[in-house]
């Protein structure tokens, strides 16, 4: 091949592997936060890609809620199999059971809030000071805001107010014992950039990102998986059989589908192209109230 | 299909998020969930319009004080190409802001209010644009709707703007100006109706023809090494990649080159990029280099091009822009991150406080305040490889770190 060029998803791409290989250089102990959704997946090549042919010089950490999709769990064990990686698990079952959280109830209820505490546990266990993840600005006006490297206090907490500011391409990543930073590779990728590049790349996903039948319920005109317990369901919310497809896969109970019938790549990503409704919004828990997301941050989520 | 970066600028209420606003409506970028939501709250604070500023002011604090406090970024395509815009805000104690927007992007665009004309913000703006000799800039003069669509008026505020061009420091920027409606839309996405006097492009218009050429000045190879990839595997067992972004022009196999600090020759043996190899790498690729012989280089080391070395030295002066509560003080110790390279610095002399508008400078200052932007010395601990600012941005520009609380709290341009 001639030149390794740089246009559109090519220079995303060549900014994401600078920030991996400055967190390997500027951080002792980094983790990659492995959601088994679609950015996760993303962010595991582009840190293959980073390092190759070395492998990888930092773990994968699952905060598991417990509520998983059930495909998206075997996809990981796969995924880090193949790629010879490690992976650290560590369960919000485990801080309810400690009563460090308590389990919402009724028809919103979601464990989506509690991972905060379990990661912020397991960063302290680990000592990690650096922790990689797959937000993007394009996903919520808060996160629009965000630093590509953005310093947590000891509490996890994000100081928005007090951000450090980002010039050219130069990461400041120093920070003081007990402060670690979060890290954002893909931040000026939007959505559709990632599915384009998982096409392009022919990165395998969870078969639950792809048009599929599936028992689902309505709710506040959104899509409500009713294949199991997890999310609650009243008993007057009929369960109706739908060609669905998820756009993100985080917890179940707060994730709805949409219906599609793109059941491959390319078909996903051409009705992401033609599609009018932002990807959270098919997030329950954004709605709550226009401000969640900032708070949600504020305590440490990430 | 590229990605073009954009900051923006302007005074309060001169109208950028509605700007920003109107171009993601015309080009379609919004979508129906987030137009709902503009709508609802329009209505919930009795507008008879559509209040795009809704799109982009995001944290609440902003909601609260109805101003925009920290630099957004803002999402959209076209068939033409991707862009991020970098919304900065307009207040004069956050022209650390602006010059962070300003850092990333390859092009600006400067708001002017139609009914104020160039005032001193307006000066300020300009001044940092230049400043970061961002080659491509877009004026535009908004709220045209409020003036009648007034050619006198723009012609006033062009002439007016003009004379501070005359002043300006980097003279090769281009300058474009477009008299445009935000609310209405006028010359924003779509050409105007309403104003048959002027012939030039539509804003965007003007944006998605912005070729490389337009936004990049082409310079010298710099290969700040940032890691060393020894992967002891039996297959690539004398494998030592050196992993990096290549800044400022092409890197080729078999090119002479120099390892810095230790001026050690060598020539370029393979490019990889992940599993692929590559004969040439372009400006801002993140590759993996290997080199002809088995030589020692580390994470801050730097390969250039034999002949043609960037200067070597343990002091420079550099225009400064202060940006923390703390001042600056001459004899004061920083830590300069230059690219990936960190060296602890003192501030040996301050030369002279620049007025960002225009207005001149001050050789009394002894130190300097937030936002403050001046000419300053400095005496390094060890030496860094440099270019001056003017000929390569990223190899000329560095960052000044708090060595008791680690924030970045100055950026500098070499000179
Ligand atoms: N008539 C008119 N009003 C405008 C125009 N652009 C912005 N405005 C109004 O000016 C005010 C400030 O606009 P905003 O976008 O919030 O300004 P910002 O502070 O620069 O982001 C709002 O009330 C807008 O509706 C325009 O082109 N024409």
């Amino acid at each position: 091949m001639m030149n390794k060029d740089t246009s559109h998803i090519n220079s995303l791409e060549n900014e994401a592997i600078y920030i991996m290989r400055e967190v390997a250089a500027q951080f002792e102990k980094p983790v990659l936060l492995f959601s088994g959704g679609k950015d996760s997946i993303t962010l595991v090549r582009l840190a293959v890609k980073a390092f190759y042919p070395a492998k990888v010089p930092f773990p994968l950490m699952h905060i598991d809620t417990g509520h998983n999709f059930p495909e998206t769990i075997e996809f990981r064990d796969r995924l880090v199999e193949e790629l010879g990686l490690e992976l650290i698990v560590r369960n919000v079952q485990d801080s309810i059971d400690e009563g460090k959280v308590k389990e919402e109830s009724g028809r919103y209820a979601s464990r989506n809030m509690l991972q905060t505490t379990t990661l912020l546990d397991a960063i302290e266990e680990f000592k990690f000071d650096a922790c990689i993840g797959g937000a993007r600005r394009d996903e919520e006006k808060a996160r629009a805001k965000e630093r590509i490297f953005s310093v947590r206090d000891d509490f996890g907490q994000w100081d928005e107010k007090n951000q450090r500011p980002e010039l050219f391409d130069m990461l400041n990543g120093e920070i003081e014992h007990g402060q670690n930073v979060r890290v954002f590779p893909i931040s000026n990728w939007t959505e559709l950039d990632v599915w384009s590049y998982i096409e392009e790349e022919n990165i395998e996903i969870p078969s639950i990102y792809f048009a599929h039948k599936r028992k689902v319920f309505l709710r506040d005109g959104m899509i409500w998986s009713a294949d199991d317990e997890v999310v609650y369901r009243d008993a007057h919310e009929e369960v109706l059989e739908e060609m669905v497809r998820f756009r993100t896969v985080g917890d179940m109970s707060c994730t709805a589908a949409v219906l599609s019938e793109a059941s491959t790549i390319s078909k996903v990503v051409e009705e992401i192209r033609d599609s009018t409704i932002s990807e959270r919004g098919a997030r329950i828990d954004d709605k709550r109230s226009e401000a969640a997301m900032e708070k949600r941050k504020q305590q440490g989520y990430f | 299909m590229e990605v073009l970066k954009i900051a923006t600028a302007g005074s309060v209420d001169d109208g950028k998020s509605t700007l920003i606003g109107r171009i993601l409506y015309d080009t379609k970028s919004l979508t129906t969930d987030k137009l709902d939501a503009i709508k609802k709250t329009s209505k919930q604070r009795g507008y008879d319009y559509l209040d795009f500023s809704l799109a982009t002011d995001g944290l609440v604090a902003e909601r609260e004080q109805g101003i925009t406090i920290d630099v957004a970024h803002i999402y959209f395509s076209t068939n033409k190409k991707s862009y991020i815009i970098a919304d900065t805000p307009g207040h004069v104690e956050y022209t650390r802001n602006m010059v962070t927007g300003a850092s990333t992007s390859q092009a600006s665009i400067i708001l002017i209010d139609a009914r104020k004309g160039v005032i001193e913000q307006t000066n300020r703006h300009f001044f940092i644009n230049n400043l970061l000799r961002i080659k491509d800039v877009v004026v535009a003069i908004n709220k045209m709707d409020l003036v009648d669509y007034s050619e006198e008026t723009y012609n006033k505020i062009k002439a007016d703007f003009s004379e501070l061009m005359s002043k300006r420091d980097y003279q090769d920027q281009k300058i474009t100006f477009i008299p445009v409606s935000a609310l209405k839309g006028d010359n924003v996405v779509n050409r105007s109706n309403n104003m048959s006097w002027y012939t030039g492009e539509s804003l965007l218009e003007h944006l998605e023809q912005l070729d490389k050429k337009d936004i990049y000045n082409v310079g010298t190879p710099r290969f700040p090494v940032q890691y060393v990839i020894r992967p002891k595997t039996e297959d690539f067992h004398d494998f030592r990649g050196y992993a990096g972004k290549v800044y400022g022009g092409e890197l080729s196999v078999g090119d002479d080159i120099v390892v810095l600090p230790s001026k050690t020759k060598s020539k370029i043996k393979d490019i990889y990029f992940y599993d692929e190899k590559y004969k040439t790498a372009s400006r801002r690729s993140s590759v993996t280099i290997t080199l002809e012989n088995d030589i020692n280089v580390s994470r801050g080391d730097m390969i250039v091009k034999e002949g043609d070395l960037p200067t070597i030295d343990k002091q420079f002066t550099a225009n400064v822009c202060w940006m923390d509560s703390e001042n600056l003080t001459v004899g004061g110790k920083y830590v300069v991150q230059h690219g990936i390279n960190k060296v602890l610095a003192k501030v040996d002399k301050i030369n002279h406080k620049i007025h960002p508008d225009y207005s001149g400078i001050d050789s009394e200052a002894t130190s300097l305040g937030v936002n403050d932007i001046a000419s300053v010395t400095f005496k390094l601990n060890k030496p860094i490889f440099y270019d001056q600012f003017k000929n390569h941005r990223t190899n000329g520009s560095f960052i000044l770190i708090d060595t008791q609380n680690n924030n970045t709290v100055g950026a500098g341009f070499i000179q």
